[in-house]
C-alpha cells in the first residue's frame, strides 16, 4: 500500500460500467514523512475520504475492486482503503530525513 | 489509474488473435496540472475514446477484465473518458 494526499476528484460521464456510482479520487503519492513526491495516481475511494485528508491506497486488483465494487473482477487497479490519522517513525529516521 | 492525454494511434496488422478489432492508443500519463508524468505508453482501448481526449487508463492483469476474452493479452487499457479538463479537480 502506498500513502497518498487526496487532491480532488474526476468527472467521467463514458465508463465502464463497473464504476458507476464510484468516486475517482485524484491522489498525490507521499513519503512517510509527509513529504510530497509530486506523482499523481486515480485511485476509486472505498471509505469515503475528502479532499486534504491523508490516505492508503491499495494497489493490486483483486482487493481495489473486492472494497470498491463488492465485487471482485473489475478493471480497477487502485482503491483507498483507509484515512491515516497519524504515522509514527524512529527517531533517528526523522532526523535523517530532514538532514538530507 | 492514471489521467493520461490520447496522443496517438498504434496500427499492428500482425498481432495475437484476441487483439484484433482492438483500438491501439499512445497514452501520456499527466499530473495534476494535466502536465506529462512518465514516458507514453500504448493502451488498449476499452471506452471508445479518440486522440486527443484525456482519459484514465488501468494497469497490470485488471486491464484485461473489460473484454469478454479475458486473456486479452494488455496491462494498460483506457476505461473512462474524462468529460473535460475541467472536470479534473485538484487543490
Amino acid at each position: 500500500m502506498i500513502l497518498a494526499k487526496v487532491l480532488g476528484n474526476v468527472v467521467a460521464t463514458q465508463k465502464n460500467h463497473r464504476y458507476e456510482n464510484a468516486r475517482v479520487m485524484m491522489c498525490e503519492q507521499m513519503t512517510p514523512e509527509g513529504e510530497m513526491t509530486g506523482h499523481t495516481v486515480l485511485a476509486l475511494d472505498a471509505v469515503d475520504a475528502g479532499v486534504g485528508d491523508t490516505v492508503l491506497i491499495v494497489q493490486e486488483g483483486w482487493s481495489a475492486s473486492t472494497v470498491a465494487t463488492g465485487k471482485a473482477g473489475a478493471a480497477i487497479d487502485s482503491a483507498i482503503v483507509g484515512v491515516v490519522d497519524r504515522i509514527d517513525l524512529l527517531e533517528t529516521e526523522k532526523v535523517e530525513s530532514s538532514g538530507e | 489509474m492514471q489521467l493520461a492525454r490520447v496522443i496517438g494511434t498504434v496500427v499492428a496488422t500482425v498481432k495475437n488473435d484476441s487483439l484484433r478489432h482492438r483500438k491501439l492508443l499512445v497514452v501520456q500519463s499527466l499530473n495534476k496540472e494535466l502536465e506529462p508524468q512518465g514516458k507514453p505508453l500504448v493502451a488498449v482501448d476499452a471506452a471508445g475514446a479518440g486522440v486527443g481526449e484525456l482519459v484514465f487508463w488501468c494497469r497490470g492483469k485488471e486491464a484485461s477484465f473489460p473484454f469478454k476474452r479475458e486473456d486479452t493479452p494488455t496491462d494498460c487499457t483506457i476505461i473512462a473518458i474524462v468529460d473535460s479538463d475541467k472536470h479534473v479537480s485538484s487543490q
